[in-house]
């Protein structure tokens, strides 16, 4: 075949054809592997731009401040009762001490830019102190507090000096006072704890993803027990027991095309069905788990189905053999030997889940919500929604934080993935 | 030999397909089986004698397996397969819808083709029988029945020190003696043996053999055998099948010796088959 | 065996009791009617369950006491017993649970009838309802006197109701238990009848997968039905122009609102087509590469990692476009001087087109490979070089596959819903220009739904009739699909 060129029994002609058509050959295959690396491209991009956005919203900056617990801020009428504790004037004193660091900052304007460095949050953390321990009042305490926002951007490198000053939100003044500040080590930037121990919040060095995390996990959990029985049941029914006629061929057709429905019309669904039917509480985990727990049911089933239809035959006979019923040849053999499989698709379907989100904000799920559930009968938010709505939102400072909360999301989903495939590969058994 | 009068003599079949009355254990009489449009089964009638090995024997798709499963009602787990004619045990049909097939199959026990051991381990193979038709009990029990069955089966002395190791890690002569334990660990009347060592080779086949040989003194055996070398070693009766049809049957060693059909003649001369 | 067993009951009763227990403290604690009522109904639960453990318990000694031979294991039995206590006292509660709150109401309603009415609250039969039982539950807002006595006697009947469901349910279990009491017999087919309970509930389990889809053609068709109650069918499948947005006042501009949903369609279209032809190429190509010129590791490798892409939450997708891809592509629009705007079409239907080309590769990949040896063997024998084979024998024999995944992708793009809601506008306009921002069913249908809503208001039922189409636009894809993928299957099997 290399030989062609000296070969004189092949005329001109052929051998002219024969060369375009290697340098088709060539293209073909070209045109194949740059669609492989265009698609791995995009993957890549995807993560790294991701990584980019948001490895910032990790750390925080805070500054320390030294406040002076006057009593007669706090507390005038002296009845350290936790009424009076909780309602009295900490930003007063917060911005007391910040400004007595800048002295000879005295006009009302200057004064209002100054504070605006704090977050809102810092009054909150000295009431916390305060409550926590009243004894301290009178004493002074120091307290470590985030920065707010756009400061914090600033002092993270996302906002450039250069940008003419009525176009960022920070200004000329403010900058020069965050420099000084951070030169005296006032200010620090450490690990960002606000982001895995906070609800949502206005106020995006304030907002965290934990009520969204425990939400996700509080639906997940009513998914996975909605589904995983019904989904089980089903596929053995199915698999072991239907006879073939036209009811068991609809199911079949059924379960298909279920699972290619757009998980929007589920939305749909659970909103006519669920809510306004039977009244269910919206916002709550209970409704959106039942509304996944049927996106997800079509996938449990063909899986489980597929594990189901790999336990051989002989598995069977051999329990049918000694006399144990169908049933019991399908509880005590085939189910335990299918378990691996029906994890793995279950574990996947779950992911699946866990990404969703467009039946979500149909059925209502979109509330903004800053406290953390406890129930699952409690309104909560999951993590794509909080993803959708910081996004959305107008402040800067969120696009960081939402590309940080993709990164948690990527990973759990990374996490579960892996399991299914660990799962697979200890179990994966040949016959 | 005393016939039951009620016998009509089964056309086509030739030879002595009726045992005693008392010597029967199974009786089928004009059993006929259908896979959907497909007639499997044409109209057999044929006596099992207890306590002693019958083989069935002929060519591959004769039915001979499909007739035996017919026996423990194996056949009715596929959805298409429709059986007629009546097959007695001890006197009481067992396709009567009142008999629980279940019961049955505890009493008619089937050893197949393939050695399929649970994958779990040696004890909990044996003891899986009698633990859900709650033979045992108790824990010392159960334990009992288990070692029993393993050394009627001849596998004890070579398993005994573990038995809690997977029963999929057996050789594969040691899996089929496994799955003979299974089987009497129920204590069955019937053994059904559906060409027990078509997968063995020939030094594990040997112990079936001799295996086979002890047992039919406590069970009565139905073994589906390719071989007819082994029909020949094993068995007192033979029953040869071809197209679906019993065409002679016999005690084995006037069927091998003189055969009365000439299809018989022709597979066992080697002349098809 | 036997005593073993009995202290594990009186364990599981011991755990029962402390739940109970607890419920009851939290009950009494938290004080609020409503709660109070839903723990009632868990600690009723919680009483069927105590019993149905004991029945169990009992049915399970009985059985193992036994001389005579007996059909079944004792465990089965004691589950026979434990069923026919449980079961018919669930059955009163879930029936209670379906029926008392509008029963409870109608009566509380009859005898609001009864009393004289002001003139304003006879006008609002329906908002009666709600107020009457947020006045029940503690936190109703209007202090009408026949108003709080009809919530009053509202709440009396369903606390009488309860005690009298609860009294029914408890005697239901207790008659079941008698029965299985009685029927408790060596000869008793108790493994069958549990064998047989447990193949009805998973029908039950296989039904659900058509009761859902039954569930969602009747929603969807009913409330649709009631849309075109408001804006005729011509009007919503021809009209041309889209403005939900209704006046809440009569006087108020652009008070009808428009609901021709054209532009909708042709912007599901649009971003869709631009979703495709991205897709169908890379995918194609893709799927090419991998069946027929990657090393068996390569393929191994690369196509886990290619379908990753389709693992990846959409709203992570929607967050790309919106975030680095729309912003990107209005600079360099404006660098080469095109206008594209920040929500463009482009953006959307490029990024939807990287997520599904995983649905395009991989089951073309599948086809591929299941193309028999023989075929390019065949081909290649005569000659052919191997992108001649690919392109003359392969892809044809592939076909129906290809199509069948096309099909497949193109419905996931139609239905696709976070990566345009956050990246697509909401400007319903007619345009095939894809660098202006245009809308889509599924951004129509959240937009919509977002927010509070009246429920019968044209607009929120709007997003009913749209979810219809969508659903049925999905379904024909779907069907078809199947129906192709299915038709190769057979061929080759």
């Amino acid at each position: 075949m290399t030989d062609t060129k000296t070969s004189s029994l092949v005329p001109s002609a052929v051998y002219d054809r024969l060369r375009r058509r290697r340098a088709a050959e060539r293209r073909f295959r070209f045109y194949g592997l740059a669609a492989v690396g265009l698609a791995l491209m995009m993957l890549v991009f995807l993560f790294v731009s991701i990584v980019r956005q948001g490895y910032s919203a990790f750390t925080e900056h805070v500054i320390t401040l030294t406040v002076a617990l006057d009593p007669a801020v706090i507390d005038p009428e002296g009845r350290r009762n936790s009424q009076s504790l909780s309602s009295a004037d900490y930003q007063r004193l917060v911005r007391e001490s910040l400004a007595a660091l800048f002295p000879d900052v005295t006009e009302r304007a200057e004064r209002r830019l100054l504070f605006g460095l704090l977050s809102s949050g810092a009054s909150h953390r000295l009431r916390d102190v305060v409550m926590r321990e009243p004894a301290r009042i009178g004493t002074t305490v120091v307290i470590e507090t985030p920065l707010d926002d756009d400061a914090d951007r600033f002092l993270k490198g996302l906002v450039s000096p250069d940008v003419p000053e009525s176009e960022r939100r920070i200004k000329d003044r403010q900058i020069v006072w965050l420099k000084a500040l951070h030169a005296g080590g006032g200010i620090h930037n450490r690990f960002n704890t606000t982001l895995f121990t906070a609800g949502d919040s206005r106020e995006p060095e304030l907002a965290g993803i934990l009520g969204a995390v425990v939400g996700s996990f509080y639906l997940m959990l009513t998914t996975v027990v909605l589904s995983f029985p019904i989904g089980v049941a089903a596929a053995v029914y199915l698999e072991e027991f239907a006879p073939r006629n036209r009811f068991t061929d609809l199911i079949e057709v059924n379960i298909n095309n279920l699972a290619a429905v757009p998980s929007v019309v589920f939305g749909l669904l659970g909103l006519a069905i669920f809510l306004d039917f039977f009244g269910l509480p919206r916002s709550a985990s209970l409704v959106g788990g039942l509304v996944l727990s049927l996106i997800i049911l079509p996938t449990i089933i063909i899986a489980a189905r597929a594990a189901l239809k790999a336990v051989p035959p002989s598995i069977r006979e051999a329990a049918l053999g000694v006399g144990a019923s169908k049933m019991q040849s399908i509880l005590h053999h085939v189910l335990p030997l299918a378990v691996p499989g029906i994890m793995t698709g279950t574990i996947i379907g779950m992911a699946h889940a866990l990404g969703e989100s467009a039946p979500l904000l149909v059925i209502g799920m979109v509330a903004f919500i800053v406290d953390v559930p406890v129930t699952p009968l409690d309104p909560t938010t999951v993590l794509p929604v909080q993803i959708y709505l910081w996004a959305d939102s107008a402040e800067r400072a969120f696009v960081e934080r939402t590309a940080a909360a993709i990164m948690v999301l990527l990973i759990f989903l990374i996490a579960m993935n892996a399991l299914a495939v660990i799962i697979r590969k200890k179990f994966e058994r040949q016959w | 030999m005393t016939y039951r009068a009620s016998n009509d003599p089964p056309h086509g079949t030739v030879g002595a397909p009726r045992v005693e009355a008392a010597r029967a254990k199974l009786t089928a009489c004009n059993v006929d089986v259908f896979y959907g449009e497909k007639h499997a089964i044409k109209d057999v009638s044929l006596d099992i004698g207890r306590n002693e090995v019958t083989a069935l024997i002929g060519p591959s798709g004769c039915g001979k397996s499909t007739f035996m499963r017919c026996l423990n009602r194996m056949n009715d787990i596929i959805d298409i397969c429709r059986v007629t004619g009546t097959i007695t045990l001890d006197g009481e049909d067992i396709y009567d819808p009142k008999i629980d097939v279940v019961h049955l199959r505890a009493r008619v026990g089937m050893v197949f083709q393939k050695p399929n051991p649970f994958p779990k381990s040696i004890f909990e193979n044996v003891a899986y029988g009698p633990r859900i038709h709650g033979l045992a009990s108790g824990k010392a029990g159960l334990e009992e029945i288990v070692l029993t069955s393993l050394k009627r089966a001849g596998l004890l002395e070579e398993v005994k020190d573990r038995l809690h190791a997977p029963g999929t890690s057996l050789s594969g002569g040691q899996q089929q003696r496994l799955c003979i334990a299974r089987a009497i660990a129920v204590s069955p009347q019937v053994i059904l043996m559906d060409e027990p060592c078509s997968a063995l080779d020939p030094i594990a086949t040997a112990r079936i053999e001799e295996l086979i040989d002890e047992l039919q003194h406590n069970f009565t055996i139905v073994i589906v055998t390719h071989s007819m070398q082994q029909a020949a070693r094993v068995s007192q009766r033979t029953a040869f099948f071809h197209l679906g049809e019993l065409i002679e049957c016999g005690m084995t060693e006037q069927i091998f010796t003189n055969p009365l059909h000439r299809l018989t003649q022709g597979y066992l001369t080697g002349r098809f088959g | 065996m036997g005593t073993l067993f009995c202290d594990r009951v009186r364990a599981i009763a011991g755990v029962v009791f402390q739940v109970v227990l607890g419920i009851v403290k939290d009950a009494v604690r938290q004080g609020s009617t409503r709660l109070f009522m839903r723990m009632h109904v868990l600690m009723l639960i919680a009483v069927l369950v105590l019993v149905s453990v004991f029945a169990f318990g009992i049915g399970h000694s009985r059985a193992e006491a036994m001389t005579c031979p007996r059909h079944s294991l004792p465990q089965y039995h004691g589950q026979c017993a434990a069923l026919a206590t449980f079961l018919p006292g669930l059955v009163v509660v879930a029936l209670w649970g379906a029926l008392e709150s509008p029963f409870a109401l109608i009566l509380a309603l009859d005898r609001l009838a009864e009393t004289p009415l002001s003139p304003l609250a006879a006008a609002e039969g329906h908002f009666l309802t709600a107020e009457i039982q947020a006045l029940a539950a503690g936190h109703g807002s209007r202090k009408d006197p026949a108003l709080m006595m009809a919530a009053q006697h509202y709440a009396e009947l369903r606390q009488t109701g309860f005690v009298l469901m609860a009294v029914l349910a408890v005697g239901a279990s207790l008659g079941g238990w008698a029965l299985a009491w009685r029927r408790l017999t060596p000869a008793c087919r108790a493994r069958n009848s549990i064998e047989h309970a447990l193949k009805i509930f998973m029908i039950l389990c296989a039904t659900l997968a058509v009761l859902t889809t039954v569930g969602i053609v009747v929603s969807l068709v009913f409330e649709s039905w009631r849309f075109f109650n408001h804006v005729s069918l011509m009007d919503f499948l021809f009209g041309l122009e889209w403005s939900p947005q209704m006046a809440i006042r009569a006087d108020q501009v652009g008070a009808s609102g428009a609901f021709g949903a054209v532009p909708l369609f042709a912007g599901t279209l649009l971003i869709a087509g631009i979703a495709m032809m991205v897709a169908v190429p890379v995918g194609l190509f893709t799927a090419i590469y991998t069946a027929e010129y990657a090393a068996p590791r390569f393929r191994a490798l690369v196509k886990p990692l290619l379908e990753i892409l389709a693992g990846i939450p959409t709203v992570v997708y929607g967050f790309f476009a919106a975030l680095t891809v729309a912003p990107f592509l209005r600079d360099t629009g404006a660098a080469l001087g095109v206008a594209i705007s920040s929500e463009s079409a482009l953006a959307a239907g490029g990024v939807m087109g990287i997520m599904i080309i995983p649905f395009v590769s991989s089951l073309a990949d599948d086809v591929m490979i299941a193309v028999p040896k023989a075929l390019r063997e065949g081909s290649l024998g005569l000659g052919a070089t191997r992108s001649e084979t690919i392109r003359h024998v392969v892809l044809p024999a592939a076909l129906p596959g290809i199509v069948g995944g096309i099909l497949l992708a193109a419905s996931r793009a139609i239905g696709e819903t976070m990566i345009v809601v956050m990246a697509a506008g909401l400007s319903a306009k007619l345009t095939a220009n894809p660098f202006t921002a245009v809308t889509t069913v599924t951004v129509q249908i959240v937009t919509l739904l977002v927010g509070d809503q009246e429920f019968d208001s044209p607009k929120t039922l709007a997003a009913f009739a749209l979810g219809l189409v969508l659903f049925v636009a999905t379904l024909f894809l779907n069907v078809i699909a199947l129906q192709v993928v299915r038709r190769y299957r057979q061929q080759y099997d």
